[in-house]
């Protein structure tokens, strides 16, 4: 449609002013573009191979892959990758199917569930930063909701925030609580696609709601839960705005908790690297491209 | 199976969808329920099959009273308006699905699954997916998958709506066969009357959530029991002449045309009337009581479709093409004995 009324127009006046009008109205978001994301992403490469660089100055000693080196030398560095791919491979599967579950209530008619939408998507609406200083009270070892709720089930305190074996989990359970409300928006969605007529159809046959949850609801929920996945462990890979908070700004009670883009925060803004930071990026954008990759191979295979 | 269905009603809020409906079908016939969308045919569909529950009645299989029984353990069959094959699932996957559930196991299931894709004639699709069939196969997956637990009766909900006119042709004849092939007692929705008069052992026609009338094919055509019935069979639709009827002498609604019509002597009717004829049962007559006008006639080889101006109703015919009608000219016609009624205009009861 858009492209006859285009062409019509080009027939009936083929002036200069109409062959670049449509070009004007794409001019704005293309400015944007350029100054906020083409120039910025094409920058970061360029950098990660000066090496030496001074952001003051903007001289550089000479190309070449010395920062890589010392990224892939630096113990942080290791430290912030293992744990980016431990927090990817708890995050995405645990939220992944605990959203499975409540979308699938959520869809039910229940009494309430309503209220228990805004309940859940409440996270979405509201600032992390907030949210994760309230979780960091919920955390208290020994003021802290969480605990005091465990103590009903004898449970003894647990320093979630102090202690280094127990951060990964607190930064873990609060990600996946960050997460879900998105998660759950898109499966919801997807469910509400699938024609109940399936259910019926297979209510009638005496499938019970088990065999209809794995033989029907799943594979038909397939391609929104892959999309979810591939969403989620590219957030996920970018963990930083979760961590921040809970930690006082440090990357855990002992600086064991470094994720990749903290690892990058702390390179440009404390130690003025901006070298190495880029090239921490560089790093980070090849795992996300090749997990994506990898899930996709995945996608495509199983659909056949 | 012989189904009973005894003063059944189905009530959504303040909404009567079905109004004390009582039938009885026989085992193994092939029954349609027909009726203009919203007549509460589906509904009984579903209330048999017992995805709705039943306000007030009863229903019974046989001797098993299924009421109040869940869809699983009453044996049947269903088959959706648009199939709701499972899309992830091959036609094997598909058809087997209901005797996977029943923990048949897998051999005897493939085999049950083989020999019932012989019979729709799918056999050659097994491993295709529902999206890569046509409508037509699509419809014959979906009443394989219907069939393969031998489902002691087939509920199937306008089944031929989605196909074009060829395959629906040709599908109606499939259904039919496959019915008779198997032996199973079947109920068939439609809105469509050619397709209800072509297939089914009997008919059972609704309107606005009350049956009218539960009889043969023939019957329902050639015996309507009032107005709505005569009306919503038959194509070219019944000519339906208003007028009244004094002592059978039918006085056209202008007051001025009149026809003494000998089979209707000694009739009379306090309410106006129609004069209902189908276009097969007049004759052209120099003695005739009716004396119209010609105002359009069709070509349409042997016979001739015209239509004729009566007291100011318009009516059609079919005539011989021999007799060669002139447009404009006066003739005279006379009825036949079949397809001619009369019902009262008020409460379109049958008259005669």
């Amino acid at each position: 449609m858009k492209k006859n009324t285009v062409q019509e127009r080009k027939i009936e006046n083929k002036s200069f002013l109409s062959k670049i009008e449509p070009f004007l109205y794409l001019l704005p978001f293309l400015i944007g573009l350029v100054v906020f994301t083409l120039y910025p992403v094409i920058n970061v490469v360029l950098i990660s191979f000066k090496e030496g660089y001074s952001h003051l100055s903007r001289n550089f000693t000479e190309w070449g892959l010395g920062n890589y080196e010392t990224v892939l030398a630096d113990p942080r560095f290791g430290q912030a990758i293992s744990n980016t791919i431990k927090y990817v491979l708890l995050v995405v599967p645990i939220s992944t199917c605990l959203s499975i579950v409540i979308a699938n209530l959520l869809n039910q008619k229940l009494r309430f569930s309503a209220l228990f939408q805004t309940a859940y998507f409440l996270p979405m609406v509201t600032s992390i930063t907030a949210v994760g200083l309230a979780w960091k009270l919920m955390y208290n070892k020994n003021f802290g909701i969480i605990n005091y709720l465990l103590s009903f089930f004898g449970v003894d305190k647990i320093p979630w925030l102090e202690n280094a074996q127990w951060s990964i989990p607190a930064l873990v359970i609060f990600g996946i609580w960050n997460i879900l409300p998105f998660t759950i928006i898109l499966l919801l969605s997807g469910l509400q696609n699938i024609d109940p007529l399936y259910y019926t159809a297979a209510k009638v046959d005496g499938s019970s709601s088990l065999r209809i949850f794995f033989r029907i609801t799943i594979p038909l929920l397939a391609p929104t839960i892959f999309l979810v996945c591939i969403i989620n462990t590219i957030s996920c890979f970018k963990v930083f705005s979760e961590l921040y908070p809970l930690f006082n700004g440090k990357p855990g009670p002992f600086n064991n908790l470094y994720t990749v883009v903290y690892y990058i925060r702390y390179a440009m803004m404390e130690n003025r690297k901006y070298g190495i930071a880029a090239a921490a990026a560089i790093i980070l954008f090849m795992f996300i491209f090749v997990f994506t990759m990898v899930q996709h191979f995945i996608q495509n295979r199983t659909r056949r | 199976m012989r189904v009973v269905l005894d003063h059944i009603t189905k009530q959504f809020d303040d909404v009567i969808a079905v109004n004390d409906f009582s039938a009885v079908l026989e085992s193994g016939e092939l029954v349609c329920l027909l009726g203009p969308s919203g007549c509460g045919k589906s509904t009984i569909l579903n209330m048999l099959s017992g995805i709705l529950p039943v306000t007030r009645g009863t229903i019974m299989f046989d001797n098993d009273d299924v009421t109040t029984m869940p869809p699983e353990k009453r044996g049947i069959g269903l088959v959706f308006q648009n199939y709701a094959l499972y899309p992830h699932m091959t036609v094997m996957g598909n058809i087997c699905f209901p005797l996977e559930t029943q923990r048949v196991p897998k051999a005897e299931r493939i085999e049950r699954a083989n020999e019932i894709a012989k019979l729709v004639h799918v056999d050659m699709l097994m491993n295709r997916k529902p999206g890569e069939l046509s409508g037509g196969q699509q419809q014959r997956v979906a009443i394989a998958r219907a069939l393969v637990k031998n489902p002691r009766l087939l509920l199937l909900d306008e089944p031929l709506s989605n196909l074009d006119a060829r395959l629906r042709l040709e599908m109606r004849e499939e259904i039919r066969r496959i019915q008779q092939k198997t032996g199973v007692t079947t109920i068939f929705v439609t809105h469509d009357q050619e397709e209800a008069m072509s297939i089914s052992d009997r008919i059972i026609l609704m309107k606005a959530s009350l049956l009218q009338q539960n009889d043969i094919p023939q019957n329902l055509y050639n015996q309507p029991v009032n107005q709505f019935v005569a009306d919503f069979l038959g194509n070219p639709p019944i000519n339906n002449i208003p007028g009244t009827l004094r002592d059978g002498v039918f006085t056209a609604q202008d007051g001025r045309a009149k026809a003494i019509i000998p089979e209707f002597k000694g009739l009379t009717s306090q309410n106006p009337v129609n004069l209902s004829v189908r276009s097969e049962s007049f004759i052209l007559d120099e003695n005739g009581p009716i004396e119209c006008q010609v105002t359009r006639v069709y070509q349409m080889g042997k016979e001739e479709m015209a239509y004729f101006n009566f007291g100011g109703t318009t009516f059609s015919a079919y005539i011989d093409a021999e007799k060669n009608l002139v447009v404009g000219s006066t003739v005279r016609l006379s009825l036949k004995r079949r397809g001619v009624f009369v019902f009262d205009r008020e409460t379109g009861e049958r008259i005669r």
